[in-house]
């Protein structure tokens, strides 16, 4: 499968990176011959074999509905830049028009 | 042109559980910020998410209630986008394989047919935090509390089988009356544990493919969510009659203004990136957890109003009044053990009862002064003719207000009816004696005044003297 410099720039995009011209074309070349590696899969026949969900055999691991101990709120805010009447200040949000 | 108009409701329900979906933090309301916080919930480096069981259990129990089928093998997906309230970078939802799906509930159109409204999917998900913006004037900065991160949702998915703001409205009042009866989330608007987000669409009448939908955000009450419905289809109508196209796009519904607005902020949002979470193990449901929470299952809404019909002969707005939560529906039938008479405790629950936890505001009928046993008590008064229907108004205000029993008012207060006939034959001389120009018109053929002489024995009486008697003795003194 090919990876389109379209393609990098958009999930780039997504993940919040920037990436130089040579970098995009890297990235392009390197994650197509990824793809094209796993695709030596679909050479299998695999007819009549369930979709495997987890690499492991094991399912189900629950907890109780019990409240444990969690942190602090100084230890919640410990690192971070501009902790503020015991928020996280973040870069200013708004919604609509 | 006749346009039709096309809704699918998406609804996140927040679930009673005491901790959160994938910690032991606690999900009460109203903590100061981020103080409900553990590394799992902020999303620290090597924390690893474990599934509250209790979140599985209540998931299950909606689906048989709203004809769902469980899957047998379900898994977790994350979500992946930036937003500052979303620690992690992804929420931990479902995607393929989600644990309910297939469901529906009915409701009626609006010529009053019933039909069904597809349920497409249910699934567990987490919450986000709470971005909380600065009253302070040019302030360039939000806070985030995550005390609300990690919290369990329920997403109900329903099919775009809506077709007008009755339905809408009624599908939304049946889901949150199951959700409360089943016990697992408080339904409280106002308070977000139940919020909607509509995607609609017109297309003209007659026309098999839909129409390009908006998804409207932030509809948080019924009055919201009729009037983001009305305010979107006659803007779409507006803008295709116009000769402009609709966008598919997600907009705000402004609660003030009562009008829908785009949203500038998430242009490449739509592109989540799910994938299998592989810190969550697969989710298998057995047929044994299945039936063993069918067990639990109390009557549902519908069922029980066609049975207050049936058993106690009620009609179909008594049956629909007392059916609206189960605390209502169980104090009614407590009161009917103790004393027989389903319509007079019906009409005293929707008289006055009603009444009063809407001046209280109170939510339950359970955190009211009085219990079954003393509208029961007061039942029991009048029907032994101790008390009249109108003297009973004044009990039950006292009741209320003191938390005592109706035998104990009626006693301190003196309130017992005077069936005694030479006590009320006193008083009816009285005034017949007082009011002798009455008298002589009556006699004339006024018998209109009978009225007025009723009026005033009861007065001089307090109200206590039992009315039927008072008819009886004016009756024979003004006639025989």
């Amino acid at each position: 499968m090919k990876i389109s410099k379209e393609e990098v720039e958009h999930v780039a995009s997504l993940a919040r990176l920037e990436f130089s011209p040579a970098e995009i074309e890297t990235f392009a070349s390197q994650l197509s011959s990824i793809l094209e590696y796993v695709e030596k899969l679909g050479e299998l026949d695999l007819a009549g074999v369930e979709p495997t969900a987890h690499v492991h055999e094991i399912v189900n691991a629950f907890r109780d509905d019990v409240v444990t101990p969690g942190l602090t709120n100084e230890e919640a805010l410990m690192n971070a830049p501009y902790p503020e009447d015991g928020c996280y200040r973040v870069a200013k949000v708004i919604e609509g028009e | 042109m006749k346009w039709e108009l096309v809704v699918g409701l998406e609804v996140h329900a927040q679930l009673l559980t005491d901790t959160k979906i994938f910690c032991g933090c606690s999900t009460s309301f109203g903590a100061p910020p981020n103080t409900h916080v553990c590394p799992v919930c902020l999303g620290l480096p090597g924390a690893l998410p474990v599934l509250n069981r209790k979140v599985v259990d209540f998931a299950i129990k909606v689906g048989l209630a709203t004809n769902c089928t469980v899957a047998r093998m379900s898994r977790f997906a994350r979500k992946n986008y930036f937003y500052p309230d979303l620690p992690k970078g992804y929420q931990i939802s479902q995607f393929e394989l989600p644990i309910l799906e297939h469901g529906y509930l009915g409701v009626l159109d609006d010529g009053g047919a019933p039909k069904d409204i597809g349920i497409t999917r249910i699934h567990m998900e987490e919450d986000a935090g709470k971005l909380v913006h600065p009253e302070t004037p040019g302030a360039d900065y939000s806070h985030v509390d995550l005390n609300r991160a990690c919290v369990p949702l329920l997403e109900i998915v329903s099919e775009p089988d809506i077709r007008s703001t009755g339905e809408a409205l009624q599908y939304v009042k049946k889901l949150r009356e199951i959700l409360v009866y089943l016990g697992v989330c408080d339904g409280n608007m106002n308070e977000g544990s139940m919020r909607i987000d509509a995607n609609i669409s017109v297309r003209p009448e007659g026309q098999e493919e839909f129409g390009t939908r908006a998804e409207i955000k932030n509809v948080n009450s019924f009055k919201s969510l009729e009037q983001a419905i009305i305010y979107e289809q006659n803007r779409q109508i507006d803008l295709i009659e116009d000769g402009g196209k609709v966008v598919q796009e997600t907009r705000l519904f402004d609660a003030d203004r009562g009008i829908t607005l785009g949203m500038r902020s998430k242009e490449e949002a739509h592109d989540y990136r799910y994938f299998p979470d592989p810190d969550l193990l697969p989710l298998v449901i057995e047929d044994e957890w299945v039936e063993a929470a069918r067990d639990t299952l109390p009557e549902l809404p519908d069922a029980k109003r066609s049975r207050f019909r049936s058993q106690y002969s009620l009609p179909d707005h008594d049956a629909d009044l007392l059916c609206q939560s189960i605390d209502m529906a169980d104090f009614f039938e407590e009161i009917v053990t103790l004393h027989d008479d389903p319509k007079a405790a019906s009409n005293w629950i929707m008289g006055y009862v009603l009444r009063d936890m809407s001046k209280d505001e109170l939510h339950s009928v359970k955190d009211a002064p009085i219990t079954p046993s003393h509208i029961a008590g007061m039942l029991d008064l009048i029907k032994a003719g101790v008390i009249s229907s109108k003297i009973a108004k004044d009990v039950f205000d006292a009741m209320w207000a003191t938390g005592k029993e109706a035998k104990v008012i009626v006693e301190e207060k003196g309130l017992t009816q005077i069936s005694d006939t030479s006590e009320i034959e006193g008083i009816v001389d009285e005034v017949l004696a007082a009011n002798p120009d009455e008298v002589a018109g009556y006699r004339g053929g006024k018998t209109k005044l009978m009225g007025f002489f009723v009026g005033q024995v009861m007065k001089a009486s307090r109200g206590k003297a039992n009315p039927g008697l008072v008819n009886q003795l004016l009756k024979s003194k003004l006639e025989g």
